[in-house]
């Protein structure tokens, strides 16, 4: 079969999506959960038998500790916000709760991902749900596993809710009485949370619910909009503790007599970073302060030590025994042991025991070799000497003894507990091997077969034989297929655990088994042709040189280097660094070629020049500069002044370019501190998103899109010129109207808005220039017009998109537009054009400035970086589609708008060499596909590694997601492709 | 007479490197705590002044580009001027280039410019005492082909390795190991420093290895 190396580029990255997206769905395990068991569901274990052959007299579950229960949840509340001094001066009413009051305080440790909905089903479950929730955190369905909200119910428990909706999503039929607000309005901060408060009065004065649920967004919402120290933090707080203060009293005064006390939970769901985001797992993300206020504690009259650090899962349980319910199933979660310490040492026995068999059951069905861990050990111990206990205590020995042994016993179960709960926490991680095998299999071919094709593919004419029917109909393929059959019906056969890939049907099994070893036989008989006539007729030009250039060993050793780095951790959380580095080095590499093309080899212009380009010319030009150089020599010294002349400005123009270029990057790195390790320096962005320099800010914004307008209309219709304008007029009032930047004459601050209707008037324009240029390239297409009218084609769908990035980005993020377009036309107009650089060397280029770009605009490779407020520009209310793919946009508008602009470039070179499209097009596939399958393999051999889920799990899901983007940019340079062809072909 | 001259060459790096050798050793004697990670900033320094005086009685004891010509007095004192102005543009130059790297402009601009002095000693210094002060002889040495004598290529040698050095010196400073030597900017002076020592150390076995088809155009 004969394939332009565009498309089969673009062919091979579709399978290696199919092959990262089979890996991802092993990947990322599910938690750890209890057999489905129908037989004894719910069955509770009676008190540990004193003797053989008696039985206690407590086998019901015991009564609950607490009357109502409620349940306070501020999202984002960091552990300093209670404990710190912003506690002290805003939250008067809980610190002297904390310091002197009926209270219990601890700090909760979340478990990365701190994403709201994860940690509300590891409240509500006790289980640590797997990273996969991050993914389900946009569209969260029913929580169907047991849990304390389906316990209380069933119990027959009256359950009030108001907060945040994901609550109801997740919980659809369990509340009495709900109202749920949408967490997605990051930039409302008040009327979310004035949407809980004001049920308060009424419900506090019914007596008709047992647990009530709150769980407030607004400090979450300031958080992301302004971070952890702005000025909105402590009015907040302060609100907050007036809310705390108002439930605290009412409830006292509900308690009478003869009833159980009442409980109040105060916690947050995760903390907050320094910047104000959240999803990681640095300190400020994970710590939480946890308070359980009732009168039923003894009353605190020592000074506040450190509170003690518990685990979030901890809370289900614990409220689960408050209640008289059962743990749920799949609760990792300990009893917190102050909360039930004033009870009778019987009592006490007793929940530890319900807690510790709970544990262990679980533990049992996660764990095949459960008798040998020590938490299981620990627990049968406990519970022989709590049957003891038990006998002596029947029989009615009230001594010393018993409470000694019985002291004895309580340490034995927290012992046990804090063993069991760990070794079930270390289970989560169990990945599906076979799946994330299969896809490993298939990425590593298709990246083979790449590799294997590289020299011809970057041959001139760009087009070459894949030995397609011959494997096909080899023996080998079929040995191979049912070989793999036969090892796929193996594997699911006796598999212990389940896994993806057996449950798909039969039929798409044998086709991606099929697909294997067809890929397996090509690669072969592309390797077996290699070998036989091992002179290639055409080489990749990059190699062909006889000797190789500076430019092209920083290529191939960043390329290495980036990859190879992917194996520390800590250059994955500073990736962005590698970048900065290397384009910082290819901007000095190509100033020193600069230098060498002017200086030295200047006389020979002409007779480059003079080599009209043909349909072979890459090699020509290779040779023929090869052969000039010695000529060139030789004249050296007898250049004419009136050439020095005209080529003069241009020359220093050329010259001053890579510096103009570094300074740009060294401006944009001190933008946005990203990455982990030196994330919480002073950045300029946040400098400008702070409130007192509005003004600057506004200035700044204007002047970007002002140049932004400038930088793109050369090349532009005057149709979409005029478009473009008025899109930038209304990116602005965007901003103005939801509160960003400020107009000059709007001097007092007008209420915010959600800035629907300007953001919508900007989306037309975007669509309006995007379709004029798709209807200029059709026209091209089918008329087969002249170049020009493709060009400004491509063109004006550049600048629709640029216009589409101006509005999603933050304002003080338009600056790295800007410089992307600078550095863009700087390029081009000045370092390409002469020192005509092939096509795969630009591609690397392009790819290597898109993804410095990438974090230039704030991104890292951590989940908290990505800004979801950009999927909501414009949207009424939250729409799945439309805001995933507004957010994915805005999130990897840098590599995008490179990989656009070099369409764009290489669309206009192909009048100097008609193979220039097909060359970029596969060296940006392979390029992107040499890091995502390294990636796969260092993921796969690193799985156990401490940072998993912090670190590598995150990086896996953006080179996931990148591989997907590529796919798309390389059908699109292939849709080019094929048009410049079929022109060709006339 | 090659040989003789690869000689000559080998005991003036051999020179150098112990030069530079002493002063990790020998500064400790006189000044107390002194050490190479501690006090970085005075090694740098101290390293910097020894390399430089060991360059120039080097050059004195071994003239490896001989000009026929009798040169006057004041003619060698501006020579020497432009030598100094065109050191410290080479420092400001470098002190730039780094600050472009990523180097925070403002804070530690001490340690970002002494880094940049020593890398200006390894470099420039070592071209300003082979070549003088004179912009057509660096870009012949340092454009393909354009060495003429064993010297000139062991100065490309020497200045490529001191830069790749301190190029690969970055490397460790993202890595959260919490060593003293990846302060800013320790691991980059030290990556430079044996960068250096390596060049001085290659180049004349790399001459020596290649002396068959090594042959330089005369002038
Ligand atoms: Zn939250
Ligand atoms: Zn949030």
């Amino acid at each position: 079969m004969r394939l332009r190396s565009g498309v089969f580029a673009a062919g091979c990255l579709l399978v290696q999506g199919l092959g990262v997206g089979l890996f991802l769905r092993g990947f990322f395990p599910l938690p750890v959960r209890s057999l489905p068991r129908r037989e004894n569901r719910g069955g509770q274990p009676a008190e540990p038998p004193p003797g053989p052959g008696v039985t206690s007299n407590w086998t019901k579950i015991p009564s609950p500790l607490f009357k109502k229960v409620v349940i306070v949840l501020i999202d984002a509340l960091r552990d300093d916000f209670v404990f710190g001094s912003k506690g002290k001066q805003f939250m008067p009413y809980t610190t002297q709760l904390v310091e002197k009051g009926t209270c219990h305080s601890f700090i909760a440790e979340a478990k990365p991902p701190t994403v709201t909905m994860p940690r509300i089903k590891a409240l509500m479950t006790g289980s640590i749900p797997g990273f996969i929730d991050v993914i389900m955190n946009l569209n969260s369905p029913a929580l169907l596993e047991d849990n304390l909200i389906l316990q209380a119910k069933t119990a027959g428990k009256r359950i009030i809710f108001y907060g945040d909706d994901t609550w109801v999503k997740l919980f659809p039929k369990h509340f009495m009485e709900y109202d749920g607000t949408t967490s997605f309005f990051v930039s409302d901060y008040t009327e979310v949370d004035d949407n809980v408060t004001r049920h308060l009065d009424t419900i506090l004065k019914r007596e008709d619910w047992d647990i009530l649920i709150l769980h407030y967004l607004g400090l979450d919402h300031i958080g992301h909009l302004t971070g952890p120290n702005s000025p909105l933090v402590g009015p907040k707080l302060y609100e907050m503790d007036n809310i705390l203060k108002k439930i605290h009293t009412s409830l006292l005064l509900k308690e009478g007599e003869a009833s159980l006390p009442n409980l109040l939970i105060v916690c947050g769901d995760h903390g907050m970073s320094e910047t104000g985001s959240h999803g990681g797992s640095s300190e400020e993300e994970v710590h939480t302060p946890l308070l359980f206020i009732s009168s039923a504690f003894e009353k605190r009259n020592s000074p506040l030590k450190h509170p003690e650090l518990m685990q979030q899962t901890d809370i289900a349980a614990t409220l689960a025994i408050g209640l008289g319910l059962p743990i749920s199933r799949n609760s990792v979660g300990n009893i917190i042991f102050s909360v039930i310490e004033r009870k009778t040492m019987r009592e006490q026995l007793r929940f530890l025991h319900l807690n510790g068999f709970q544990l262990s059951r679980l533990l049992q069905e996660n764990m095949p070799t459960y008798e040998k861990d020590p938490g299981f050990e620990h627990f049968k111990v406990a519970e022989k000497s709590h049957g003891n206990w038990i006998k002596l205590y029947l029989e009615g020995n009230n001594s010393e003894i018993l409470l000694n042994l019985g002291k004895k016993v309580l340490k034995q179960y927290l012992e046990a507990l804090k063993l069991l709960s760990s070794s079930l926490s270390k289970q989560v991680a169990q990945y599906d091997v076979y799946s994330m095998t299969v896809g490993t299999v298939i990425v590593l071919e298709v990246l083979l077969l790449l590799l294997l094709s590289m020299p011809k593919a970057l041959s001139s004419r760009a087009e070459f034989e894949i030995p397609l029917s011959p494997p096909l109909f080899s023996l080998l393929f079929y040995l191979m297929c049912l070989m793999l059959c036969a090892v796929h019906v193996i594997v699911c056969t006796s598999a212990e655990s389940s896994c993806y890939f057996c449950n798909i049907s039969w039929l798409m099994a044998v086709g991606v088994m099929m697909l294997i070893s067809a890929l397996m036989c090509v690669i072969l008989s592309t390797f077996g042709k290699m070998l036989e006539n091992p002179k290639l007729p055409a080489k990749n030009p990059v190699v062909s040189n006889s000797s190789w250039s500076e430019l092209d060993v920083l290529i191939l050793a960043g390329t290495i280097g980036h990859v190879v780095s992917l194996g520390a951790s800590s250059f994955i959380e500073e990736e962005h660094q590698t970048w900065y580095f290397l384009i910082n080095t290819l901007c000095l590499a190509l100033c020193q070629e600069i230098c060498r093309n002017y200086f030295l080899v200047k006389e020979c212009d002409p007779q480059i020049t003079a080599v009209k380009p043909n349909f072979e010319d890459t090699e020509e030009t290779a040779q023929s500069r090869n052969v000039d150089i010695p000529l060139c020599d030789s004249k050296l010294g007898k250049v004419t002044s009136s050439d020095e002349f005209i080529k003069g400005s241009e020359k220093w123009m050329a010259l001053a370019s890579p510096w103009i270029i570094l300074i740009c990057c060294r401006l944009l790195r001190s933008l946005n501190q990203t990455g982990i390790q030196w994330a919480h320096r002073p950045d300029f962005g946040h400098w400008l998103t702070s409130s007192e320099h509005k003004a600057v800010l506004s200035l700044l914004a204007a002047i970007s899109l002002v140049m932004i307008f400038i930088l793109v209309q050369r090349r532009c219709s005057l149709v979409s010129k005029i478009a473009m304008a008025f899109g930038l007029l209304g990116v602005y009032s965007y901003r103005a109207a939801i509160g960003n930047v400020v107009f000059p004459w709007q001097q007092d601050s007008k209420d915010i808005s959600k800035g629907i209707i300007e953001a919508r008037f900007v989306y037309v324009f975007v669509l309006g220039i995007i379709f004029t240029g798709v209807k200029d390239l059709l026209k091209s297409q089918v008329i087969s017009a002249d170049c020009r009218a493709k060009r400004i084609g491509l063109w004006e769908v550049y600048s629709g998109l640029v216009l589409l990035a101006a509005l999603l980005f933050r304002p003080h993020n338009l600056p790295v537009l800007v410089f992307s377009l600078l550095i863009q036309t700087i390029m081009t107009r000045c370092i390409w054009k002469p020192l005509k650089l092939d096509a795969a060397q630009i591609t690397i280029m392009h790819y290597w400035f898109g993804q410095a770009f990438f974090y230039f605009q704030g991104n890292s490779n951590s989940i908290a970086t990505v800004d979801v407020s950009a999927g909501f520009v414009g949207l009424d209310n939250y729409a799945e589609i439309p805001a995933i793919f507004l957010t994915g946009f805005a999130t990897y508008a840098g590599p995008l708008l490179w990989a656009i602009h070099l369409l764009c470039y290489l669309s206009s070179e192909v009048s100097r060499s008609s193979a220039a499209m097909g060359h970029g097009c596969f060296c940006y596939a392979l390029i992107c596909s040499i890091p995502v399958t390294v990636y796969i393999i260092l993921v796969t051999a690193l799985r156990y590694h401490l940072f998993i889920w912090s670190v590598f799990s995150p990086k896996l899901l953006y080179e996931g997601v990148r591989v997907f983007i590529t796919a798309a940019v390389c059908m699109s340079f292939t849709a080019m492709d094929q048009n410049q062809a079929q022109k060709i072909q006339d | 007479m090659k040989d003789s001259e690869i000689k000559r060459l080998l005991s003036a790096h051999i020179f150098c490197v112990f030069s530079i050798i002493l002063t990790t050793v020998v500064p400790s004697l006189f000044l107390e705590n002194f050490s190479v990670l501690g006090t970085h900033l005075t090694w740098l320094c101290i390293c910097s002044i020894c390399v430089t005086i060991v360059n120039i009685i080097l050059y004195i004891i071994f003239k490896p580009n001989p000009s026929s010509k009798r040169i006057s007095f004041a003619h060698k004192v501006t020579r020497f001027l432009k030598c100094c102005v065109y050191f410290f543009i080479s420092c400001i130059l470098f002190h730039g280039i780094i600050v472009l790297y990523g180097a925070p402009l403002i804070e530690s601009v001490l340690e970002t410019f002494l880094f940049a002095v020593l890398l200006s000693t390894f470099t420039t210094l070592q071209c300003l005492c082979m070549l003088g002060p004179n912009i057509q002889a660096w870009i012949r040495v340092f454009s393909k082909n354009g060495a003429m004598s064993i010297w000139d290529n062991s100065l490309q040698i020497t200045t490529m390795c001191s830069i790749v050095g301190a190029w690969l010196g970055a490397f460790p400073i993202p890595l959260d190991w919490d060593r003293p030597w990846q302060i800013w900017p320790i691991s980059c002076s030290l990556g430079a420093t044996f960068g250096y020592v390596a060049g001085l150390i290659i180049a004349p076995l790399w001459i020596y290895w290649n002396r068959k088809k090594l042959t330089y155009k005369s002038r």
